[in-house]
């Protein structure tokens, strides 16, 4: 089944209280390579049938009324990918076949 | 005079803000999240809780509820709306109210009595206190942490419309020791702290002269019965 993909993070200039949570729990295993974490959101949206630009669009918009809170946070991402490509090591080759947004890409933050 | 709780599912304090009411003199209505009936109410209470357990974010899932475009149809009339807590966290989720609730800077969740100074006393829930009148009432959560861009921070300073501020150590990073807010109009009031349970002696947080003997929460409900005893 197709999904798309919504990533959330939480916005770069707000204290990110989570995120310095794990960095603590870093610094204290000795990983002192990793001078900050911040923790967001990841949405996987399983589609039934075709993913096409308009859906895209709705999830789009979706993402910026509902999955997140621009006033917090910043949509990253929004992509379609294949279910087989989803879960461990989805995003570690050239094998994920992620559909850029088209059109609205412009507005995602990077 | 009647004045509605929203019930969602999650929420741990409707019952309080119902007997919070019935003590200031009012009639407590029960309302529920998936209706659209206000049932007529002169003006409503979004009780504190974990509406969807937070999932999302706080007061997210909560605020696309039924109920929820009736009490912004009724807020844009001017329909007193106070927002406790996860209440708060509700009316900036539905926009009602600037800014937005993330978890505490210190990382952990924060119980204790909470004392505030009231900085605005001209709003619908706030009436009966002076400014600048300290209070003291519970506070309780674990995303209490107030922010808002530096824009929205100018316009509510110079507006005078932070209604509550922290006194002492800030309990959870909000900016500005903000700990609840008002719309221009003053009739929408949202606050992380907790009145409804500083409503009756024995049940209210500590105070010089007696344990629990605290009710500075009870003005909350007073004040929004003397806006309309005056209308």
């Amino acid at each position: 089944m197709p999904t798309i993909v919504v990533e959330v993070m939480p916005k770069a200039e707000l204290l990110d209280p989570q995120g310095k949570a794990v960095a603590g729990a870093l610094a204290r295993l000795g990983k002192s390579r990793f001078s900050d974490v911040r923790l967001g959101k990841r949405f996987e949206l399983t589609v039934d049938g075709p993913v096409d630009d308009a859906l895209l669009a709705e999830v789009q918009q979706l993402a910026a009324d509902l999955l997140s809170n621009s006033v917090i946070e910043d949509v990253i991402s929004v992509h379609a990918a294949e279910a087989d490509d989803l879960g461990p090591g989805a995003d570690s080759g050239d094998t994920t076949t992620e559909t850029p947004l088209g059109a609205a890409a412009d507005s995602v933050q990077r | 005079m009647r004045i509605g709780v929203v019930t969602f599912p999650g929420s741990l304090d409707d019952r309080d803000a119902q007997r919070a009411v019935r003590l200031a003199g009012a009639d407590p209505v029960a309302l529920w999240h998936g209706d659209h009936d206000l049932h007529g109410v002169d003006a409503i209470v979004l009780p504190g809780g974990f509406s969807y357990g937070d999932y999302l974010r706080a007061g997210a899932i909560a605020s696309r509820s039924p109920i929820m475009t009736d009490v912004i149809d009724a807020a844009n009339r001017g329909v007193p709306v106070l927002g406790i807590c996860n209440g708060f966290q509700m009316l900036t989720e539905a926009h009602l109210l600037p800014g937005g609730l993330i978890r505490n800077a210190v990382g952990t969740f924060v119980c204790r009595d909470q004392r505030l100074r009231v900085e605005n006393a001209s709003t619908a829930w706030t009436g009966g206190f002076e400014a600048g009148q300290e209070i003291t009432i519970p506070l309780k959560n674990g995303e209490g942490g107030y922010i808002a861009d530096a824009d929205t921070l100018e316009r509510l300073e110079g507006e005078g419309r932070v209604a509550f501020r922290y006194l002492g150590a800030n309990p959870n990073g909000s900016l500005n020791d903000i700990a609840g807010v008002t719309n221009e109009r003053g009739n929408v009031v949202g606050l992380m702290p907790h009145p409804e349970h500083a409503t009756e002696p024995g049940f209210g947080p500590d105070t010089p002269d007696a344990m629990r003997s605290g009710i500075d929460g009870l003005a909350f409900f007073t004040s929004v019965l003397s806006t309309f005893a005056a209308a």
